[in-house]
């Protein structure tokens, strides 16, 4: 347990009659690279929104590096250092991919650092070009980089990607794997993802969820071997 | 970069407000000088809502609440003490502190917007009710008669700080206005492109990722409105100390509407545009008062329902585009 920078204890949220997340027992090692996967209405986001606290469990715990951050709101919890990249981009539209990177490294650095910091992820990230541009005039392809750079220059211990690489084309996606690759070299990281490609460059231990619940938890190999996995992205459900 | 050009063009501005500050008394009369110095002082009202509104993206239906605030603050102080300093130090830090504590409910208790509206709306209605019922001796405050609809006449204007005898004459007054207005509007200027301020119109685009990013969107929030409150009371402090009278209808939905219509013509996320809408409206308002030609309530309308349907952004941002077009 002392090794774990992540852990939830039979977290749960219900709404209404759905469970959308059901006791998920999830543990992240320091430093480790996991791939989350399932069907549409796994439950994959809404786990992520639990973790930011932009949810509020309606059972179990969210212990980081051991403490219990259940029910914390979402800036404190930003601010012990998880980060994350949401499923559709959350930016500032109005703003430059500067002021984004900015934003982010000056909550925890003086202005001059700040700077060189944006400069440095601009570069990491390959939009030095567009810097200045503002923000909802991008492709969503290269919003994703933006999101991305964002939560880099704010330095998180642990980094939640929902789908990184959508709306990618074949090149962005390997250049994003490449960059989830380094990232895993300092910092934990869990990625929702839904191309198997992607998940194919990058992964290691591989958790499948299925209607709230982890279904299995296993290498990348045994998991594409397992019959189960199967059944529920092609939807069979075994027994009839 | 527009980031710079903006901010040149705010150094104009800023040279172009002290030197109409400096000019003016030169070639206009008594009359006009004081005339403009009400506008300035009401120019100062549109800043404070222009800031919350148009960069805190707060919804603010009742800033009058804290210009009447600021102004009866102001009056009863001055005529309990028979000195302006303190009733001019406590007509803004009164108001920031109601300011503080309602934001508090509202920010922290997680209102949305249209709430925002209404509550604020209903605020600056009780007090404009509150007021008004406070007619007879039975309503005073110290030596202060609060005089309910009848309003507080003949208050005590600004002296030289520590000196009750020596009063400001009108144009000292002026020029005190005018610094004020420089001094917010600067002041502002500076606050924007501070660290805090690029987290508050952040905050103004994103919500959501502010939180994701460590920032906590309530207490900026509740800042904003605090420094907002503050300001709209220093205007009231400086519009009870030109007529040297304040009566309820500061706090009236006429009066929190124009405030709105100014920011509205003037341009919403600029500090120049409600300056520029402010002063137009005025203008339009004194003229239109004097002649007697049409319901100034009803061309008011007119020219909001216009702006909202027709220039949404405003006239500032509208000839900004304008001119980064041509």
């Amino acid at each position: 347990m002392s090794g774990a920078i992540l852990q939830t204890v039979e977290l749960s949220i219900r709404f209404g009659g759905v469970e959308a997340v059901r006791r998920v027992n999830f543990t992240l090692a320091e430093r480790e690279l996991r791939c989350l996967i399932g069907p549409n209405g796994a439950g994959k986001s809404t786990l992520f929104k639990l973790l930011t606290g932009q949810l509020k469990p309606t059972a179990g715990r969210i212990l980081f590096r051991g403490q219990d951050i259940t029910g914390h709101h979402t800036h404190a919890i930003a601010r012990r250092g998880i980060g994350i990249k949401t499923q559709v981009p959350s930016l500032f539209d109005g703003l430059t991919v500067h002021e984004h990177l900015w934003l982010s490294a000056r909550r925890t650095h003086p202005a001059e650092r700040t700077r060189a910091i944006a400069d440095e992820i601009l570069e990491r990230i390959g939009l030095t070009a567009v810097a200045n541009g503002a923000v909802g005039q991008l492709s969503h392809g290269l919003r994703q980089w933006v999101e991305l750079g964002t939560v880099l220059a704010g330095n998180p211990e642990l980094i939640l990607l929902d789908e990184p690489a959508a709306g990618m084309t074949h090149d962005e996606v390997a250049r994003t794997a490449e960059l989830v690759r380094e990232i895993n070299r300092t910092h934990a990281l869990i990625v929702v993802e839904h191309d198997m490609q992607f998940v194919k460059m990058i992964a290691r231990t591989v958790t499948v969820m299925h209607q709230g619940a982890v279904l299995v938890e296993d290498t990348m190999d045994q998991i594409l071997k397992n019959a189960t996995v199967r059944d529920v992205y092609l939807g069979k459900h075994g027994g009839s | 970069m527009s980031g710079r050009r903006w901010r040149s063009g705010s150094v104009l501005t800023t040279v172009a407000m002290v030197l109409i500050g400096l000019g003016v008394p030169q070639v206009v009369d008594q009359f006009g000088l004081l005339q403009l110095t009400v506008f300035a002082a009401m120019c100062i009202l549109a800043l404070s809502l222009g800031f919350v509104w148009g960069y805190g993206g707060i919804l603010c239906f009742g800033q009058s609440a804290f210009f009447g605030l600021g102004a009866y603050t102001y009056a009863v102080t001055a005529v309990n003490l028979g000195e302006s300093t303190l009733a001019t130090l406590l007509a803004l830090v009164v108001p920031a502190v109601f300011a503080a504590l309602l934001g508090y409910f509202m920010f922290y208790g997680r209102l949305s917007d249209v709430y925002l509206g209404v509550i604020t709306l209903s605020v600056t209605l009780i007090f404009f009710n509150l007021m008004n019922s406070t007619a007879g001796d039975a309503y005073r405050v110290g030596k202060a008669r609060l005089n309910g609809f009848n309003g507080m006449p003949s208050l005590p204007t600004l002296n030289v700080p520590g000196d009750p005898g020596r009063l400001l004459d009108p144009t000292e007054t002026f020029y005190l206005v005018m610094a004020c207005l420089v001094l917010v509007y600067v002041g502002l200027h500076v606050l924007l492109a501070s660290h805090f301020g690029r987290v508050v119109v952040a905050i103004r685009e994103n919500e959501a990722r502010c939180e994701l990013l460590g920032y906590d969107v309530r207490l900026h929030k509740l800042l904003v409105f605090t420094i907002g409150g503050g300001i709209a009371g220093l205007a009231g402090c400086l519009f009870a100390n030109w007529g040297a009278f304040v009566s309820p209808n500061v706090f009236s939905l006429t009066m929190t509407s124009q405030i709105i219509i100014w920011v509205i013509v003037g341009g919403l996320g600029t500090l120049l545009g409600p300056i520029i809408g402010c002063l137009i409206m005025q203008y339009l308002a004194t003229t239109l008062g004097t002649q007697q030609l049409a319901n100034t309530s009803l061309v008011f309308g007119v020219i909001f329902l216009a702006f909202v349907l027709l220039v949404p952004r405003g006239i500032v941002p509208s000839l900004r585009r304008l001119a980064l077009r041509a």
